[in-house]
């Protein structure tokens, strides 16, 4: 199945819980809310045309310009997002699903923001997640072990932030 | 237990129940390839858990590469994968072109399939010989060594660099051909290709090694999948015969021209004469088992031999320049591109900010040694300390690339 086909089948099942799709992107996109994530991939992987049994990639984007001055220009609005690239094994069909998150949760610094889990559904959201909690900093609900996968146990801050400020010092060792 | 079992002393000495202990193999073992911590739960000498712990080597690769251009990223690309450190130059230089919609001449391509394949066989070389150590026989690594000092001296001769190369590049490759590598290519083509029955007869079918590698950490189709596993380690849990596709990005989603080039795609069973080669699948060897992991890369060797071959007769014709010129800014939006490196698909999604910036608002590696290491813990069940070294091995991993 083409892009337009996949994404045309899931918003006649789906309908408004598609919040947006591209399809002049140069991988064609959805958007959906945290809250309907698990059901939209369920889907994508259950339905036989669909058959999206491969899920390749996580990976969190910070869009945050931390120079004030130019963040009038920049061109978005701070925010997060987590991006999911699944393919078919059968199809060979490939899509992107997007989650768009408030950087801070409730706009409280130092909370982090939730998604739900999709270790449920795939082996390889595992170890996915967890980098993603570790380096960007977003909680998912419902993981078995989320803890560091890269960085120490004790490491502080989420270093693929954009204002992520770069610690002085680390058990005696001088950051700079 | 009935009396029938507590004949054979294998069954009651694994039916004994000790207490478990914790075993900490790792970060400075030497058949962990790198720094890989990998702490095992035990009861006497069975596996009943394998923890591996990451992070060893990580050098904030993803950080750096927001913070410079994506021609300045090319030399971190290389210290990801350090054994083929021209594969991962071209999958960053793709990932950006595609994002810039650059179409690059006929000549780069080609030059780019040649040196892509010629380090394919130095970093399967590597895992070859390295495996043979990791199984207790010394010397197929020394011939293995000595082969690839050869690709690396073509290579230096190529860009200087022995081991980081930063060859590829993005619009290209860096420089072209200097005067007679063409010949002094095929001069080494043609001492190795009969070199590789010698590996055969140290390695592919000595008794030993079959012994050790055979039948076990049998990895299940289903479970690659989802653990989204590739590269040799996902092809040598499909069945050719079973109607399995042939699942190698060179053919599914080809990059660089590879559709006009005649090679195959390496799928067991290895047991009739499809792949031309004269060893049979041994006694014992299931499919997805270390020894198909082993014999897959064996193989894949070869074809990539053919390809070379095939590239340097196009390289003389083919038209246009070495390397065309990339843009300065980035164009906003974002592409994901995975191409097949020797361990798997390596991907990079490269997002431009949308103001038109010189540097990327985030770069993404997803690295294929990261997620076929993910399934480490369940094929290891049940297993002998004695077979952890053979099963890591034959996954074939690279720290560089995990920790990136």
């Amino acid at each position: 199945m083409t892009a337009s086909d996949i994404i045309t089948a899931l918003e006649t099942k789906f309908g408004t819980k598609i919040k947006s799709k591209s399809l002049e992107a140069i991988d064609p996109f959805i958007v959906v809310d945290p809250s309907d994530l698990v059901e939209v991939v369920r889907h994508l992987r259950d339905e036989p045309t669909l058959a999206f049994d491969l899920l390749h990639n996580i990976s969190g984007v910070d869009y945050l310009e931390p120079d004030p001055k130019k963040a009038a220009k920049a061109g978005f609005e701070p925010h997060l997002e987590v991006v999911y690239h699944l393919q078919s094994f059968q199809h060979r069909h490939r899509l992107v699903v997007k989650v768009l998150l408030p950087r801070w949760k409730n706009d409280q610094k130092g909370q982090l923001p939730e998604v739900p889990t999709l270790t449920s559904l795939y082996g390889s959201a595992n170890w996915h997640e967890r980098e993603v909690y570790d380096l960007v900093g977003v909680i998912f609900v419902g993981h078995p072990d989320l803890t560091r996968i890269l960085l120490a146990e004790d490491w502080e801050g989420h270093p693929l932030r954009k204002d992520y400020e770069f610690p002085l010092e680390y058990h005696g060792i001088r950051g700079r | 237990m009935s009396p029938a079992t507590l004949q054979d002393q294998t069954i009651v000495e694994f039916d004994v129940r000790t207490d478990e202990m914790l075993v900490n193999m790792g970060p400075q073992h030497p058949s962990t390839h790198g720094v890989l911590r990998l702490v095992l739960r035990t009861d006497g000498e069975v596996i009943s858990e394998v923890t591996p712990h990451l992070g060893y080597l990580h050098r904030c690769a993803e950080k750096i590469g927001e913070n410079v251009m994506p021609i300045q990223f090319i030399p971190y690309t290389d210290r990801m994968d350090y054994l083929a450190g021209m594969n991962m130059n071209l999958a960053y230089s793709l990932a950006v072109e595609k994002l810039c919609g650059m179409k690059l001449p006929e000549k780069a391509n080609v030059l780019r399939v040649m040196i892509a394949e010629l380090n394919r066989i130095a970093s399967h070389l590597v895992g070859m010989g390295a495996y043979g150590l990791d199984l207790g026989t010394f010397s197929p690594f020394l011939y293995a060594f000595r082969e690839r000092e050869m690709i690396l001296d073509l290579f230096e001769e190529l860009c200087g660099a022995r081991l980081t190369y930063s060859y590829i590049t993005i619009g290209g490759v860096h420089d072209d051909l200097p005067e007679g590598w063409i010949d002094r290519c095929k001069q080494f083509l043609d001492y190795f290709e009969p070199r590789i029955l010698e590996y055969h007869a140290l390695l592919t079918t000595n008794h030993i090694f079959v012994q050790r590698t055979a039948g076990i950490g049998i990895l299940s189709k289903e479970l690659a999948l989802s653990h989204a596993c590739s590269g040799p380690m996902l092809r040598g849990s499909l069945n050719r015969k079973a109607g399995d596709p042939e699942w190698d990005l060179r053919k599914l989603e080809p990059y660089c021209g590879y559709e006009t080039y005649d090679f195959k795609v390496i799928i067991p069973p290895f047991d009739d004469d499809y792949y031309g080669v004269p060893y049979r699948t041994p006694r014992g060897a299931v499919i997805g088992d270390c020894w198909h992991r082993f014999y897959v890369r064996m193989l894949e060797v070869l074809e990539s031999i053919k390809l070379i071959r095939q590239a340097m007769q196009r390289y003389p014709s083919a038209q246009g320049s070495h390397r065309i010129e990339p843009p300065r800014h980035l164009p906003g939006g974002e592409a994901y591109l995975e191409t097949e490196c020797p361990r798997g698909a390596m991907g990079f999604y490269v997002v431009g900010a949308p103001n038109k910036q010189a540097v990327p608002l985030r770069v993404r590696a997803k690295s294929s040694s990261f997620l076929n290491l993910s399934v480490t813990n369940a094929i290891c069940n049940g297993c002998l300390i004695a077979d952890i070294p053979a099963i890591v091995g034959s996954i074939d991993i690279v720290m560089g690339e995990i920790d990136r």
